[in-house]
């Protein structure tokens, strides 16, 4: 059965966050001289919890005048305690569970979106982007497969079909999700990323993650060619996994970005392994 | 344009002799258009004596501007006087609860449940309304325009700017200055700290040329190191704020529980000479009274 993306916002309503945020969450919060950036840095490394406060500072309770792109930036708006209570009151909903009925292996998951967050933002900074502006690269790159964990939860017996067909195929996933469901895992966190207002360069990216050069006129910052290419890259590097067992080459529009191709730019880009190790740290409970 | 100070402490009422002069009942203030249009700025305890000064104006109409929802600026409401009687409209103006998702109208009336209070919400005479603030939005109560911006405390708080006839009154509410919460050789450091000036800078724009500022100044300077993330300001940054936003007249408020009117002035003194206050250009500073009122 087809996912009806009308309904996917009020289902991710209830969905919790992983169990590694959660976890860290209500340890933070129970102390009383709990650091600011402590709990910065637990919700800023969960894509549920990160998607959720963008979701919920960027919405009408709280009626404020511009978009807000990331954690840090939630903070000096609203204030540590209205973040940490909104973390808290994701942390309450409970935890996602590690396996699912779709296979999708969510510890692996979590590699992933955290993989791609910190390359993308390396990517950023070799782009030449100012590093206040980095971070939002961060952002997207943690929040691009959020339509997977959608899926996984709601609709896991038809991921699950698209999961294998990918894997004994050798296709990637995103089309056999089109082909079988009629939409695909970026385009629904496209939708509920625009749906919750989230700033429009993270909708794009979140969006387009497969084809930058989709509506590329809409954003000229390299956010979402950052997103792609960072996918590819972790993926090369075998770190994490999200289901998809093809690494696609630079199309032109990410090459002429980066002035490289895939391999290129890997090789630009040197020894990685820092960046992953840091990134697993997080995947830890 | 002119407004009344129904009360200016802050946390919690502090009756008694050593605080007779400055007042013991928590925020609320009274403002005036030039047409009379009543607008009522917190329902901390203060707005009870209000309450009961405006009875020779029943029937009235009346807006409420809630700044937040902790105690000390709503707990009043249940006993101000017009919400118990026919005829008189009062509207409640706050933000929005993000976390329950509650609208203003619902946190203010659970301080009316059968545990916490005799008379329910639904119960009230006056006719009620509700509205939740956002930020930027302009409210239009007769000749008076209010807008609103979102400061810094522990939960969200409205800062009100209320203009007529070519005149601004400001109020913050509880409000700290944002601070970076990395430490200087953290990397995060640099770019926070962009965007604490960033919200600094818009902060200021908002009090801009303001004819008075009433602004939440709990803390001594000396103080404030173990209070830091409390949501409050200080002497020091009071003064700093006013200086820099070119303000005309500043009171300031949310006077600490526990000091009296000698200590209070004390604080007072000490900062005055510590900031250099009364140098050229320099706004009137005044500490915030119960009863005084003032033309603007």
């Amino acid at each position: 059965m087809a996912i009806n993306a009308a309904e996917v916002p009020g289902l991710v309503e209830r969905m919790p966050a992983f169990p590694q945020g959660v976890t860290k969450v209500l340890d933070l919060a129970s102390r009383p001289d709990c650091a600011p950036k402590a709990l910065v840095q637990v919700i800023e490394h969960d894509p549920v919890m990160t998607m959720k406060v963008l979701k919920l500072v960027n919405s009408a309770y709280f009626g404020l005048s511009r978009p807000i792109n990331s954690i840090n930036h939630g903070v000096v708006y609203v204030g540590i305690n209205t973040i940490k209570n909104l973390a808290l009151s994701i942390a309450a909903i409970g935890m996602l569970p590690k396996s699912n009925k779709a296979g999708l292996d969510m510890n692996q998951f979590l590699a992933h979106s955290l993989g791609v967050a910190s390359v993308a933002k390396l990517l950023a900074t070799h782009l030449g982007v100012p590093d206040k502006d980095a971070t939002d690269f961060f952002v997207a790159g943690l929040l691009h497969d959020f339509g997977k964990v959608v899926l996984a939860q709601f609709k896991p017996e038809a991921f699950r079909l698209c999961l294998d067909q990918a894997a004994e195929q050798g296709r990637s996933l995103h089309e056999v999700e089109l082909e079988s469901q009629g939409i695909s895992h970026d385009e629904i966190g496209g939708r509920l990323a625009e749906v919750w207002k989230l700033p429009p360069a993270l909708v794009h990216a979140i969006h387009h993650h497969h084809h930058p050069e989709h509506g590329a006129e809409d954003a000229g910052d390299g956010m979402c060619e950052a997103v792609f290419a960072a996918n590819q890259i972790v993926r090369s590097l075998g770190f994490g996994d999200a289901g998809n067992p093809l690494i696609a080459e630079f199309p032109p529009l990410v090459s002429e970005r980066f002035g490289n191709d895939l391999s290129g730019l890997m090789s630009v880009l040197g020894d990685l392994s820092g960046e992953m190790e840091k990134a697993r740290l997080f995947t830890q409970l | 344009m002119h407004f009344k100070f129904w009360g200016v402490r802050g946390s919690i009422p502090a009756p008694g002799p050593k605080t007779v002069h400055y007042g013991g009942n928590t925020t609320c203030i009274e403002v005036r258009g030039d047409n009379n249009e009543l607008l009522i700025l917190d329902g901390g305890t203060g707005i009870f004596p209000l309450g009961q000064s405006l009875i020779p104006e029943f029937p009235l109409k009346v807006h409420i501007f809630i700044t937040h929802t902790h105690w000390d600026h709503i707990q009043g409401l249940p006993m101000f006087l017009p919400i118990f009687m026919p005829g008189n409209e009062v509207t409640i103006h706050g933000a929005a609860d993000p976390i329950t998702q509650r609208d203003i109208g619902e946190v203010l009336a659970r301080q009316m449940e059968y545990a916490y209070f005799p008379v329910r919400e639904a119960e009230l005479n006056a006719s009620m309304s509700y509205l939740n603030i956002q930020e930027g939005q302009r409210v239009q109560v007769g000749g008076v325009t209010v807008s609103s911006m979102l400061l810094n405390h522990p939960v969200l708080n409205f800062g009100y700017r209320v203009e007529c006839g070519g005149k601004v009154f400001v109020f913050t509410g509880d409000h700290e200055w944002p601070f970076n919460i990395y430490s200087e050789d953290d990397p995060d450091y640099a770019d926070y700290q962009q965007m604490v000036d960033q919200q600094r800078s818009r902060v200021i724009e908002f009090f801009r040329d303001a004819d008075v500022l009433v602004i939440d100044t709990a803390y001594t300077d000396a103080e404030y190191p173990s209070r830091k993330g409390w949501g409050h300001g200080t002497f020091g940054s009071s003064i700093e704020a006013a200086r820099e936003a070119g303000v005309k007249r500043v009171f300031l408020t949310h006077h600490e529980p526990t000091r009296s009117d000698a200590a209070l002035e004390l604080a007072f003194d000490e900062a005055r000479k510590c900031h250099d206050v009364g140098r050229e250009m320099d706004p009137q500073f005044d500490l915030a009274r119960e009863g005084v009122m003032i033309e603007i």
